[in-house]
C-alpha cells in the first residue's frame, strides 16, 4: 500500500495477504494481478488504465484493479513501481472530480476519501464516460450494506491455524479474575438480550442482588445498561463497574432500587465511598436531563461521591480527527506545526482519556470501587473502563490479552463499530460516525510508547487492528452489538481478526516486554509526553522516515542473535569437554532467532 | 549555633506550613550531627558566609513541606547540606564528584528571586542592601529550581547569606576570581601520552593531523604562535594554499578564510569573520576577492559563499527566544505546571527556539549539499565569525564526516570549531556579570548541543556518545572548575593561563579541562556516555569507500559543469574580470529572509537533496541528514524535563529500551570472556562449576529489572516508589469550544436518536 518510497513498513502491512498460501490458489490466480496474491474467496470485477493523483510524486500512470475486497493500483514505467492496495472498506466516500467539459490535465476522474487519513485522486480520459463503470462498481462494492450486498467478511476462505473466536470465553476470564466469590455472581439473565440488547449475555454483578432487582434497576438505566462488573482487584476486591446514566429526567426522578444496587457495590468490598465517575463534562450531564438521562444526584446516593471526567463527545472527537487529518494529509503543516496541532485538541482529548482512566485505576489501587459511566456506557466509558484496565493489570498488555480486553470492553459490551466506522455504508456524512475506538488505541499506543517494556504487543499490532477496523476482512469488529452479531452469525460465517493475528504472533511481538506480573502502570497524562502517532496518521507521507524496526530494536536483535551464537559456542565446547551426562544441553540450544521470550529462557538455562 | 533557632524562628511559621521535622526535634535529635554539616569541599575551596536552620521546600508539592540545613556560600557553589542523614545511597550512582544533588555551582545560578510574603521578586545585583526575603527562589542555568526559607535562621545570619549568595553569583567580578583558578586539584595531566585522545588542536599535530585525515591540501600558519600576527588569529591554523603572508594580518583575520574540513572530493569548507564592504573601499573588495580566489583554488575553481549573519537569527534573537523557552521548565510548582501545559505546543512554537534549531539545521544542510553534491567550496561568513559560523561548520562536519559523531571526535570538534575556534565563551555566558556584556550573552553552544541532540535522537545508532553525554557536556558549561570554556579566543586563554601559571606549578595545559571527565564522574557513571546502540563501523567498510573515491577524480578532471552554467549574479558586485570567467561566486540561499512568512522558502533543491537521501538505504558511516518537518523536531526531554517531578515516568521513558540494551551488552561481555578462557585453557578435562560462565540467574535478572528507573535517569533516581499518579488539574478551560464545534460539544453521542439536545 502507498508509495513505493515506504516500502519497509508497508511491506508487512497486515492488509496484505499473507495467508492464502493456505488456500487452494489455482482457481484463483489472476495474471493481470500477478504481483499481488489475492484472498481466497476475493474476485476480480474490473481493471482499467488509470492515472494516479498522487499527492507526492505527481501524476503516475499505471492500471488500477477492483475486487471485491479492495482497490489495487501498480504504475507502469516508473522506477521503482508505486502500488497502492487498498481494501474497500477503507473507503469513506467516492466522488466524481470534473466534468465531461472540464479543462485542464487530469482534472476529470475520482476522488476518494478514506477512512484511515488519505484521500487517493485518480484520472482518467475524457473521452467516452471512461470513468462511468469504474464509479458505479466502486460506488456498490464499497458500500455494499447500502447496496443489500454481502461484506467481504462472509465471502472471504481463509484459513487459520488457530481460530480466534475462541480468544475471550467470558466465563474464563471471569474465572482468571476470581470470580464467582462470595460477593459477585455470575448471572444468565441477559441470555437472549431481554435485560439489555446491547449487553452481553454473560453478566457479573453482586452477590446480594436478585435477577428480579436486576430488572428494576434496568428500567432505571437508560437502554437497561445496568451496573455490572468490568474487573475487580484481586488483593483489596475493589470493582470497576460501567453502566450508562441514571434516567432522572428534568424532575429529578430517583430509583430505589437502582440506589440501594449502587450501595450494594459499595458494600462488596466494605468501603465507606463509593466513586462514580461521569465521563462527560458537568454540562453536558446536566442538558442530559432535558432528554430524560442526568446523573447521580448527592441526596439520592449518600454514599457516593460523583466526579466528572469532562471528556468531549463523540461529535467533537469526529471534528477533531478531521481536524487533525487536514494537518498532516497531504502536506504536514511545517511553518506553524505545532501550534496547527494544538488547534485540532486532538492530543488534548487523548489527555483527558488518559488522566481520567487514570484517576480510576488509582481509585481502584486505594481499595475504592468505581462505577464508570457516560450518556449510554458505550464510547466513552469503554474507553475509560479498557485503559484502567490496562494499566491495573499486567495480563491486559500481553498479546493475547489485549485481545480479551477488546472482545470484552468494546465488542461484547456493544461499543457502536458498524454505526461509528459505517461498515460498508455510503451515507459519509452521517452524525453517528467517530473515531472513539481509533482515539482508544492511540491512547494505548501513548501508554507503549511512555512504558516500552511493559506490554507483550508492538506498534505493528495497533496499526493491524485499525486497519482492519476499517477492512471488513474480518467479522471481528462488524456490527454494534452481541445480539445482532448472533442473529448475523458472525462467529461461524467469518473470520476473526485474532485468527491472523495469533497465526503470526511474533510479528506483534516486542522484543523488549519485560513481564511484570504487579505492577500498576500510571502514564504522565501531560502535553510534554504526549506525541503525535506520526507512524499511524502520517505513515502516507514518504518524508516521515518509516522504519520497520526501529534502531533500538534492529541493535536489540542483533545483540540477542550475538548472545545466542556466543552461548552456543560455548555449549558445544562444554559438550565436547565433559562428561555425557549433561546432553540436556542440546535440548535447550535449538536456535531461535525470532521468540524472545525463547531467548530469555535460552539464557537462564544451566550450562 | 543552635541558639538562633527560636530567635529566627520569632518568625510566625505560616498555618499552612508542614515540615519533616519541626525545629523542636532538629535541636533534641540533630544537635551531634552539627558538626558534620559541611558538603566535601574541594581543594581550594573557601566558605564565604553560611546560616543554619534553612528550609529548603520539596519541588514536589504544593504542601510546603521541606528539610532544614545549613545554606552555605563559597568561592566555587552556593551548597545546602540537609540536617538529615543522607539515606538512600542508590541515588549516588551518577554522583557528579564536583557538586551534588543540592549544591550549584556559582556559574550555574541563572536568576534568584526573593519572596517578600507574597510577591516574588526578580534580584538584581544592586537591590539589596538591607532588606531580605523570607524565600529565596534560585533559578539554575542547569534548569533546576530551588526554593529556600530564611524564616528560620538568626536574622543576622540570614541577612549575610542573602547577601553573599546575591554578591557572588549576580554581581560583576573579576575572571581570576573564578574558582578555576583556585581548584588546586591536580588535573590528571594531559590525555597527550594516551593514543587515542581528543585533539585540543593548540598544537601543530593536531591540525596537520585532522587535514591528513581530511585530506586537505591547505596551508598551515604556524607564524602566530606567539600572537605575532594577531590576538584575534589562534596560535595555530589553517587557511587556502594561496593565501600569502601579507594577505595573514591585513584586517585582523577579518576576510580571512579559515579552514574548517575538507571533503573526500577534495573541496572544502572555510569559514571567516565578514570584512564590511563599502562600495568606495577598494582595497578591501579586492582583498575580498583575491580571498576568494584563494578558497576557489582549493578544488575546481568553484565557490559558494554565505553570510550568516543575513540568513539566521541573531545572537539577541537567539538570547530572547532561549529566554522564553526555558521558563517553561523551571517550575515552582505543580499549579505552575499544569496551567502551563494547557497551551504547551502554542508556547512552544511562540518562543521560537526550536524554529531557530530548525534553520540552524537546515543551513547546515544547505551548505551540506554544495559540498557532497556539488563539490564546490564553501565560505561561511557573519560578524564576528565565531558565533553561527561555529554551529555551522561544527553540524556540516558532524553530518558529513562519522569521526566527529564518535566520542574523542565530538570534542575535538568542540575544540577545533569552538574553543581554538575563538567562540567567546566568556561573553555569550557572561560568567562575570559584567554590565556591559549583557548584550553579548546568547546561548550559542547551547543551540549547537540542541541540534546535535536532533540528530542524535532521529539518527541514534550513528553517534558513540550519547545523550546523557551531551546533556551533561551542556551543563559543564557551566561548572566553573574546568577552564576549557572561560575564555574569549585562543590569545585570551594563553595570556590569563600563561599569566596564573607560575611558570613551574603548572603549565598552560595541565589546567583541568572539561574533557577529563573523571574529573566530575567515576568511571561506572562514565559508561553512560557511550550510546549502547552505536553501530560499530565494519572493518570491510574501509576499502568500500576507496572504490567509491574514483567517482569523484572523474568529476575532477571533468570539471564542464561548473563552467557551463552561466554564473549567477555574485554576491560580490565587482567581481574583476578574469575572476568572473573562472569563478562562480554565489550564496547558498536567500532562505529565511522572512522569517514570519508563511512557508519558508526552502529552495526545491534542499528538498529534493533530502528526499533523494532518505531514499537511499540509511548508512550510519555516511552522510546523515535531520528530517526537518515540524513533527520531527522536538524537545530535548532529558535536558529540560528531567527535575520535573509531574513528568516522570516512573519504570518507563526510553531508558526502560536502552537499559535493556545495556544488560545485554553486559551479558554479551560476559560471555565472551567465557569464550576466550575457553579458548586459552584448552584443556579437556574440565567440568563442572569452574568452567560455567556466571551466565544470571533469573532471581538476580529480576532483581536487577526491580531496580525501576524513571525517565529522568540517571539524573534523578526514584527514590520512593509508592507515589501517587499525577492527575492533571485545570483543564477543561482550555477546551473551550467555538462555532460548529462548540454546537457540537453540547449535543448527546447519539445525536440520531435524542434531536431534542441541541
Amino acid at each position: 500500500m502507498a508509495s513505493a518510497s515506504i516500502p519497509a513498513y508497508n511491506s508487512v502491512s497486515p492488509l496484505e495477504n499473507r495467508s492464502s498460501q493456505n488456500a487452494s490458489r489455482e482457481s484463483l490466480k489472476m495474471e493481470l494481478l500477478a504481483d499481488v496474491t489475492l484472498l481466497p474467496g476475493e474476485e476480480r470485477i474490473i481493471g482499467k488504465d488509470i492515472i494516479y493523483m498522487c499527492p507526492f510524486n505527481g501524476a503516475l500512470k499505471g492500471k488500477v484493479f477492483i475486487t471485491n475486497y479492495r482497490l489495487y493500483f501498480r504504475s507502469v514505467d516508473t522506477d521503482p513501481v508505486m502500488t497502492l492496495n487498498v481494501p474497500l472498506g477503507v473507503i469513506g466516500r467516492v466522488e466524481k472530480m470534473g466534468g465531461a467539459s472540464s479543462r485542464g490535465e487530469n482534472s476529470y476522474g475520482l476522488d476518494i476519501t478514506c477512512k484511515d487519513m488519505r484521500n487517493l485522486r485518480f484520472a482518467l480520459k475524457q473521452e467516452g464516460h471512461s470513468r462511468r463503470d469504474i464509479f458505479d462498481i466502486l460506488f456498490k462494492y464499497a458500500f455494499p450494506v447500502s447496496h443489500s450486498l454481502t461484506m467481504f467478511a462472509y465471502m472471504s476462505q481463509e484459513k487459520y491455524e488457530e481460530n480466534g473466536w475462541n480468544v475471550y470465553k467470558p466465563m474464563e476470564e471471569f474465572r482468571r479474575q476470581g470470580l464467582p466469590n462470595d460477593k459477585w455472581r455470575i448471572t444468565f439473565i441477559n441470555q437472549s438480550y431481554e435485560l439489555c440488547d446491547t449487553y452481553p449475555t454473560i453478566l457479573a454483578v453482586p452477590f446480594k442482588a436478585s435477577d428480579e432487582d436486576l430488572k428494576k434497576v434496568a428500567s432505571f438505566r437508560s437502554r437497561g445498561r445496568i451496573p455490572v462488573l468490568s474487573w475487580i482487584h484481586r488483593e483489596n476486591q475493589a470493582v470497576i463497574c460501567r453502566c450508562s446514566q441514571p434516567l432522572v429526567g428534568m424532575s429529578g426522578k430517583r430509583n430505589k432500587d437502582d440506589e440501594r444496587y449502587l450501595d450494594v457495590i459499595r458494600e462488596a468490598n466494605g468501603t465507606a465511598k463509593l466513586t462514580i465517575y461521569d465521563a462527560r463534562p458537568s454540562v453536558n450531564a446536566v442538558a442530559n436531563k432535558a432528554t430524560g438521562g442526568g446523573y447521580e444526584g448527592d441526596d439520592a446516593y449518600q454514599n457516593a461521591e460523583l466526579v466528572f471526567l469532562d471528556i468531549h463527545n463523540i461529535h467533537v472527537m469526529r471534528e477533531s480527527l478531521k481536524k487533525l487529518k487536514d494537518i498532516v494529509f497531504p502536506i504536514v503543516e511545517d511553518s506553524h506545526w505545532l501550534s496547527s496541532l494544538e488547534s485540532t485538541h486532538w492530543l488534548e482529548h487523548i489527555k483527558l482519556v488518559i488522566s481520567g482512566a487514570i484517576q480510576v485505576a488509582d481509585k481502584i489501587s486505594g481499595g475504592n470501587s468505581v462505577i464508570v459511566h457516560c450518556s449510554d456506557g458505550w464510547d466513552r466509558t469503554a474507553q475509560l473502563t479498557s485503559l484502567a484496565m490496562l494499566m491495573l493489570d499486567s495480563h491486559y498488555r500481553t498479546l493475547r490479552g489485549f485481545q480479551v480486553l477488546l472482545e470484552k470492553e468494546w465488542i461484547s459490551f456493544g461499543h457502536k463499530f458498524a454505526s461509528r466506522i459505517g461498515h460498508g455504508d455510503k451515507n459519509y456524512a452521517d452524525q453517528d460516525r467517530s473515531p472513539i475506538f481509533v482515539q482508544f488505541i492511540d491512547c494505548v499506543w501513548q501508554m507503549t510508547k511512555q512504558f516500552p517494556t511493559a506490554f507483550e504487543f508492538n506498534e505493528r499490532l495497533l496499526i493491524t487492528i485499525l486497519d482492519h477496523l476499517f477492512s471488513c476482512r474480518f467479522g471481528t469488529f462488524l456490527y454494534n452489538c452481541e445480539s445482532v452479531r448472533d442473529t448475523n452469525e458472525v462467529r461461524t460465517k467469518t473470520v476473526s481478526l485474532w485468527s491472523l493475528v495469533n497465526s503470526e504472533a511474533s510479528t506483534y511481538q516486542n522484543p523488549f516486554y519485560t513481564p511484570e506480573c504487579s505492577r500498576v502502570l500510571y502514564p504522565v497524562a501531560s502535553m510534554r509526553h504526549l506525541e503525535l502517532w506520526v507512524s499511524y496518521y502520517i505513515r502516507w507521507n514518504p518524508r516521515i522516515r518509516q522504519q520497520q524496526q526501529s534502531p533500538v530494536e534492529q541493535r536489540y536483535m542483533e545483540l540477542l542473535a550475538l548472545r545466542d551464537e556466543y552461548l552456543k559456542k560455548l555449549e558445544e565446547l562444554q559438550l565436547t569437554d565433559s562428561s555425557p551426562n549433561s546432553s540436556h544441553l542440546s535440548n535447550s540450544s535449538t536456535p531461535n532467532a525470532t521468540s524472545p521470550t525463547q531467548h530469555i529462557t535460552h539464557l537462564h538455562t544451566p550450562l | 549555633m543552635l541558639g538562633g533557632l527560636s530567635s529566627g524562628g520569632g518568625k510566625a511559621a505560616k498555618a499552612s506550613f508542614v515540615s519533616y521535622v519541626t525545629p523542636e526535634e532538629i535541636k533534641s535529635e540533630k544537635e551531634p550531627f552539627r558538626k558534620e554539616n559541611n558538603p566535601d569541599f574541594l581543594p581550594g575551596e573557601v566558605v564565604f558566609c553560611s546560616a543554619n536552620t534553612v528550609l529548603k521546600y520539596t519541588q514536589d508539592d504544593l504542601s510546603q513541606r521541606g528539610v532544614f540545613g545549613t545554606l552555605l556560600c563559597t568561592n566555587f557553589r552556593v551548597s545546602f547540606v540537609s540536617d538529615e542523614v543522607a539515606s538512600d545511597e542508590t541515588s549516588k550512582l551518577f554522583k557528579n564528584k564536583l557538586y551534588g544533588e543540592n549544591d550549584i555551582p556559582l556559574s550555574c545560578v541563572d536568576n534568584i528571586y526573593g519572596g517578600y510574603e507574597d510577591k516574588k521578586k526578580l534580584i538584581t545585583g544592586s537591590l539589596v542592601k538591607n532588606k531580605y526575603p523570607s524565600k529565596v527562589i534560585i533559578h539554575c542555568k542547569d534548569l533546576r529550581v530551588f526554593q529556600f526559607s530564611l524564616t528560620y535562621s538568626k536574622e543576622e545570619d540570614a541577612k549575610k547569606i542573602f547577601q553573599g549568595i546575591v554578591h557572588h553569583c549576580l554581581e560583576p567580578k573579576s575572571l581570576k576570581c573564578v574558582f578555576a583558578f583556585t581548584y588546586c586539584e591536580k588535573s590528571s595531566g594531559p590525555e597527550m601520552q594516551r593514543k587515542e585522545r581528543t585533539m585540543l588542536f593548540n598544537c601543530l599535530e593536531d591540525w596537520t593531523h585532522d587535514m591528513k585525515r581530511t585530506k586537505g591540501n591547505c596551508r598551515l600558519v604556524r607564524e602566530n604562535s606567539n600572537f605575532e600576527l594577531s590576538p584575534r588569529l589562534p596560535q595555530f591554523f589553517v587557511v587556502p594554499s594561496n593565501v600569502s603572508d601579507e594577505d595573514l594580518t591585513k584586517f585582523q583575520g577579518k576576510g580571512l578564510p579559515m579552514w574548517c574540513w575538507s571533503h573526500h572530493s577534495g573541496c572544502a569548507l572555510f569559514k571567516t569573520p565578514s570584512l564590511p564592504q563599502l562600495p568606495e573601499d577598494n582595497v578591501s573588495q579586492m582583498y575580498m576577492e583575491k580571498m576568494l580566489t584563494a578558497v576557489a583554488h582549493t578544488h575546481l575553481y568553484s565557490v559558494k559563499t554565505e553570510d550568516l549573519s543575513d540568513t539566521l537569527p541573531t545572537l539577541q534573537d537567539i538570547q530572547l527566544s532561549y529566554n522564553k523557552f526555558k521558563q517553561f521548565f523551571l517550575i515552582e510548582n505543580t499549579t505552575e505546571f499544569w496551567m502551563s501545559d494547557m497551551k504547551w505546543f502554542s508556547s512552544l512554537e511562540n518562543c521560537g527556539w526550536l524554529d531557530i534549531i530548525r534553520q540552524c539545521l537546515q543551513k547546515a544542510v544547505e551548505v551540506v549539499e554544495c559540498l557532497e553534491k556539488e563539490n564546490t567550496n564553501v565560505l561561511i561568513m557573519e560578524e564576528g565569525g565565531s558565533d553561527l559560523c561555529c554551529v555551522i561548520s561544527s553540524l556540516v562536519q558532524l553530518m558529513l564526516d562519522p569521526y566527529y559523531r564518535t566520542l574523542l571526535g565530538f570534542q575535538s570538534l568542540v575544540q577545533k570549531e569552538w574553543v581554538i575556534g575563538g567562540h567567546a565563551f566568556l561573553d555569550r555566558s557572561n560568567h562575570l556579570h559584567l554590565k556591559e556584556k549583557v548584550e553579548s550573552q546568547a546561548p550559542v553552544f547551547l543551540l549547537f548541543l540542541e541540534c546535535v541532540w536532533q540528530l542524535h535522537q532521529q539518527h541514534g545508532p550513528a553517534f558513540q556518545f550519547s545523550e546523557t553525554y551531551l546533556t551533561v557536556l551542556s551543563d559543564s558549561l557551566h561548572v566553573p572548575a574546568f577552564t576549557t570554556f572561560l575564555f574569549n579566543n585562543d590569545s585570551h586563554r594563553v595570556s590569563v593561563l600563561t599569566a596564573e601559571s607560575p611558570s613551574s606549578q603548572r603549565a598552560v595545559m595541565n589546567w583541568p579541562s572539561v574533557w577529563d571527565w573523571s574529573a566530575q564522574f567515576d568511571c561506572k557513571a562514565l559508561d553512560l556516555f557511550m550510546n549502547p546502540l552505536y553501530a560499530q563501523k565494519p572493518k570491510q567498510d574501509r576499502s568500500q569507500r576507496k572504490t567509491h573515491r574514483p567517482k569523484h577524480q572523474r568529476q575532477l578532471s571533468l570539471p564542464s559543469s561548473a563552467f557551463k552554467t552561466p554564473a549567477k549574479k555574485g554576491f560580490f558586485k565587482d567581481e574583476a574580470d578574469s575572476l568572473k570567467k573562472i569563478l562562480r561566486v554565489r550564496r547558498i540561499s536567500r532562505w529565511m529572509l522572512s522569517p514570519s512568512s508563511e512557508s519558508p522558502q526552502t529552495s526545491s533543491s534542499a528538498r529534493e537533496f533530502y528526499e533523494a537521501w532518505q531514499a537511499k538505504p540509511l548508512d550510519y558511516h555516511g552522510l546523515l541528514l535531520p528530517c526537518l518537518d515540524g513533527p520531527s523536531i522536538r524537545v530535548w526531554m532529558q535536558r529540560y524535563l528531567r527535575w520535573i517531578h509531574e513528568v516522570q515516568i516512573l519504570g518507563g521513558g526510553p531508558v526502560a529500551l536502552l537499559s535493556k540494551v545495556y544488560e545485554l551488552l553486559g551479558d554479551i561481555q560476559e560471555l565472551r570472556r567465557e569464550l576466550d578462557r575457553h579458548a586459552c585453557t584448552q584443556t579437556p578435562n574440565h567440568r563442572g562449576a569452574t568452567t560455567r560462565p556466571k551466565v544470571k540467574s533469573a532471581a538476580e535478572l529480576s532483581a536487577r529489572s526491580s531496580v525501576r528507573l524513571s525517565s529522568s535517569f540517571p539524573f534523578v533516581t526514584s527514590r520512593n516508589w509508592q507515589f501517587k499518579p499525577a492527575i492533571p488539574t485545570s483543564m477543561l478551560q482550555s477546551l473551550i469550544m467555538t462555532g460548529v464545534a462548540g454546537d457540537l460539544a453540547s449535543r448527546d453521542d447519539d445525536g440520531g436518536e435524542t434531536e431534542t439536545i441541541v
